[in-house]
């Protein structure tokens, strides 16, 4: 198998890995960066969210050898200590149920906060709306999103 | 104030010992909370249940560790069963340091997350050790200081000795109260003076969470783990024939290919040993991708399996279920509930003469109300870690009783149980099915055949095909009234596939003379298992849509009526059985009414509806309001009452109700899984829908009932009400009465 490069996080590294392995069971399996969560491998419910280049993408459909020189962001390179205003409001309004969709839930919040520093609740349901949540923690994720907003 | 005994026939629920380098730990024994029932005399038990679990460590530089005794899936016990100890412990919670409990032996008693227990089986045995903690540490400080102990003052993990001035921390003092002896009654704090419980704490593991750190089965590895995964048949009532791996066993990391048996002929299953298919077609290889890939080129040709029989462990011996083997389709399961529903059935409850009532009566309201199959979709799939050699076993994984699937695992690998080490992970959902121990002994036989550690795999598609469902139900609801309107009788009749759904002595039983309570049911091969409030989901969608549509068939206000029949029952109740306290279902109703304005002119621009309900022991209420949007009628706000006595960690409750409100609407609207020749018509999320964020709710204001009961359940009360309450706001929208879930469906065939 060939070996690919990839910036993750701020570094590079090489994986030997098929071209055509999707992004997250190369972070989950090669990197043992497991932040970024399997649910459904279609895209449907945003629980492998990374940002590529700053933008949240679905790492399920994401073959790695269409990453390139772009660079890779996970939940665990977002802040050093999880000290990221998204991180520190998820902590804030006690989001996490569960807790196994937050990490792409958050990916997600983070790039539309960056993209658009002060989101409507209607822009906010807009963009959350692709993240499922089985325990139902939608109301709690918003008042983090808003909360966040208030300090980036 | 309370006192509570810590030993029963002279068996300490309690044990002491002191800590290497310094300190003491207190264990507390399973068999604690089972005293709790009174219904098993502790004496009883075989000797080694006395084995101790869930512990305080209190090292000499004064740190203070609480171990959380139950498996924690979502439902905060991680943090809120800690700080029940810390409390009658005395200590600054913010200095405490929570860890997950072993759950590795059967010996430790019933460790189990579900019918919303935790809290409720913990209370006393938690509050136990945290109190008599202090109270050996206490009788240490008193010895070493030479002051009687009675005038000594604990507060946040420090003794004061007010007239000496003295003060010490409680590691100063802690290898000494090690060996003091564990006293025989300890004196609770008075519930009005507590500190951490009935205060709002922060999950534990909220910053493991936001930073992605490996806590969930999934995430578990260890070097050399091999990935497996199981192919299981296309259709319900199949099996695998022959298969050919010749292809892919030439591909890139595959490792090997075979099949091996769930049970053998004969195994007696206990309660959650469900399984689905028994013959596993297995794929084995180095990476999830890989065995993917190969999974989908792996030849196999399948076969009805026929009928096939089931033997069942029971307390009066074992009995042989027998499967019917037929490819089952919806349209098929309906017209055959429809042919039961006209069948005499099982009685369950008779109050008064019922049928007199009915043939007497100046008019009959009759309603079938129908739902479907429900998949639990959990957002982690199923999974499993296994590492199985010849004289011990290694099973890491999501799981919400080990002390139940830690039997079954200890038979099915002939090894004897204090062999199997077991550690249970956080689990990314639970909601009843990772009560099922089956992917857990898939795992550990995948192992011991391949002869490495093995995680077991199950993709979203697997997840959604292999059973274990909320069954598919219907029931008809019968009100007769005098020719004054005056309700006089009560029928329902509820059967399903493959259990019935009633529960028969509660509400309304015991508030109508004349009542009648049937069940029926019809074998399948599509399993089923607990989700989410088992039977009670159901029960209260259609109880409490039928009750909306009998309030307004006799004039009455949907809550006031509700409140003259729970008068009928705290003063007169009919019959015997009576599950529910009249008095605490009526509170949540006066609630929910005060704090959602019902009835007030402010608020009218909703469709509102209202629904109560109890169950595990709780009682909730809720009243939705819908308004319009782009022409589709949306929740836009649910107010909700809940009593669970005792509230621990009130912000996470409150999280807790909401979630239950969301997931309620979610399933109420979209929850669907129908078959077709056996095959399920949805395997992943691109076809069965989910609640989305845009979907949820904008506002959902939660209220407990404040009292000083003890607490009860909360992961399950409020999720069965809800389902009406939705139901009863869609007809106020729509003008039309909604009985079959999911209601979009109805929507969408009027739109």
């Amino acid at each position: 198998m060939p070996v690919i490069s990839l910036n993750v996080n701020g570094k590079t590294v090489s994986v030997d890995a098929d071209p055509a392995t999707p992004v997250l069971w190369v972070l989950r399996e090669h990197l043992n960066l497991v932040g970024t969560k399997y649910g459904c491998g279609v895209a449907q419910c945003g629980t492998c969210t990374i940002h590529l280049n700053g933008n949240a993408v679905r790492s399920c459909q994401l073959p790695v050898s269409a990453v390139g020189k772009n660079a890779i962001t996970t939940i665990e390179g977002l802040s050093e200590n999880g000290d990221h205003p998204v991180q520190k409001a998820w902590i804030e309004q006690d989001v996490a149920q569960c807790g196994y969709c937050q990490t792409g839930q958050i990916m997600t919040a983070t790039a539309l906060l960056k993209s658009n520093p002060n989101p409507t609740d209607a822009q906010i349901e807009a963009s959350m709306s692709g993240n499922i949540c089985r325990c139902g923690t939608y109301l709690r994720i918003k008042e983090a999103i808003k909360t966040a907003a208030k300090q980036m | 104030m309370e006192k509570n005994k810590t030993d029963y026939n002279r068996r300490a629920f309690l044990k002491s010992t002191f800590l290497a380098g310094g300190g003491m730990m207190i264990s507390f024994s399973g068999l604690a909370k089972l005293s709790l029932e009174d219904k098993i005399n502790p004496a009883d038990l075989p000797a080694d249940w006395h084995e101790l679990t869930g512990y305080i460590k209190i090292t000499s530089d004064n740190i203070i560790k609480i171990f959380n005794p139950n498996p924690e899936f979502g439902q905060n016990v991680m943090t809120s069963l800690p700080m029940i100890v810390a409390e009658e412990l005395d200590v600054d919670w913010k200095k405490v340091v929570v860890e997950m409990g072993h759950h590795d032996n059967v010996k430790f008693g019933p460790q189990f997350a579900g019918g919303s227990n935790s809290v409720r089986m913990y209370w006393k045995p938690l509050r136990d050790a945290g109190a008599a903690a202090r109270n050996m540490l206490l009788t240490a400080a008193s010895q070493t200081w030479n002051v009687p102990v009675e005038e000594l003052t604990t507060k946040a993990g420090m003794i004061y000795h007010e007239k000496s001035g003295k003060s010490g921390t409680y590691g100063e003092f802690a290898s000494k109260a090690a060996g003091v002896s564990i006293p025989k009654e300890v004196k609770l704090k008075d519930v009005k003076n507590f500190t951490v419980v009935r205060n709002s704490q922060k999950n534990v593991e909220g910053v493991k969470i936001v930073t992605g750190k490996p806590l969930f089965g999934l995430d578990y590895t260890q070097e050399g783990t091999l990935i497996a995964m199981i192919q299981h048949p296309p259709a319900f009532g199949m099996k695998v024939k022959s298969f050919d791996a010749s292809e892919i066993l030439k591909m890139p990391g595959i490792k090997d290919v075979f099949t091996l048996k769930l049970y053998e002929d004969g195994f007696e299953q206990a309660g959650f040993d469900t399984r689905t298919f028994n013959d596993l077609l297995v794929v084995v290889g180095n990476t999830t991708w890989q065995v993917m890939n190969a999974r989908k080129k792996l030849k196999v040709s399948w076969e009805p399996k026929g009928d096939t029989k089931d033997t069942m462990a029971g307390r009066n011996g074992k009995r042989e279920v027998i499967v019917p083997g037929a490819l089952e389709s919806t349209a098929t399961h309906f017209a055959k509930m429809k042919e039961y529903a006209a069948k005499p059935a099982q009685l369950l409850r008779k109050d008064g003469d019922p049928e007199t009532a009915f043939k007497n009566a100046a008019k009959v309201l009759e309603r079938t109300y129908n739902a479907p199959f429900l998949a639990h979709n959990c957002m982690e799939p199923m999974n499993c870690f296994a590492h199985v050699t010849d004289d011990k076993a290694l099973i890491v994984g999501p799981h919400q009783a080990a002390g139940w699937i830690e039997p079954t695992l200890s038979k099915v690998l002939n090894l004897p149980a204090d062999k199997i080490d077991m550690q249970i992970t956080r689990m990314g959902g639970g909601f009843g099915l990772r009560a099922y121990g089956h992917t857990f002994v898939e795992a550990a036989l995948i192992s011991r055949k391949v002869k490495a550690p093995v995680k077991l795999v199950y993709t979203r598609e697997d997840d959604m095909t292999y059973g274990i469902y909320r069954p598919i139900y219907t029931a008809t609801y019968r009100a007769a009234f005098d020719a004054n309107k005056n309700l006089i009788a009560f029928h329902v009749k509820g059967g399903g596939i493959p259990e019935h759904p009633i529960h028969a002595n509660r509400f309304p039983a015991g508030a109508v003379d004349n009542y009648l309570a049937e069940g029926w049911e019809i074998p399948s091969n599509i399993t089923i298992g607990a989700f989410r409030a088992p039977r009670s989901n159901f029960n209260a969608a259609a109880e409490q849509s039928f009750l909306d549509e009998v309030a307004e068939a006799m004039g009455k206000d949907p809550i006031e009526f509700r409140l003259e029949l729970l008068k009928r029952a705290k003063e007169n109740p009919v019959g015997k059985n009576n599950e529910y306290d009249a008095d605490r279902y009526a509170e949540v109703l006066k609630l929910v009414k005060e704090k959602s304005g019902w009835g007030s002119a402010t608020n009218k621009q909703y469709s509102r509806g209202v629904a109560a309900y109890f169950c595990h022991n709780s009682y909730a209420a809720h009243v939705v309001d819908i308004i319009k949007k782009d022409g589709q009628p949306f929740v836009e706000r649910v107010t909700s009452a809940v009593d669970c006595g005792i509230v621990i960690n009130p912000d996470a409750a409150v999280n807790m109700v909401q979630g239950c409100v969301v997931d309620g609407i979610g399933n109420a609207l979209y929850g669907e899984l129908t078959f077709k020749e056996g095959v399920p018509e949805k395997n992943n999320f691109t076809r069965y829908r989910m609640i989305r964020h845009r979907e949820a709710p904008k506002k959902i204001d939660v209220h407990f009932v404040q009292n000083e009961i003890n607490p009860t359940g909360l992961g399950e009360p409020p999720f069965p009400p809800i389902f009406a309450a939705v139901a009863n706001a869609l007809y106020k929208s729509e003008k039309k009465r909604f009985y079959n879930q999911p209601f979009s469906n109805d929507l969408q065939k009027k739109s």
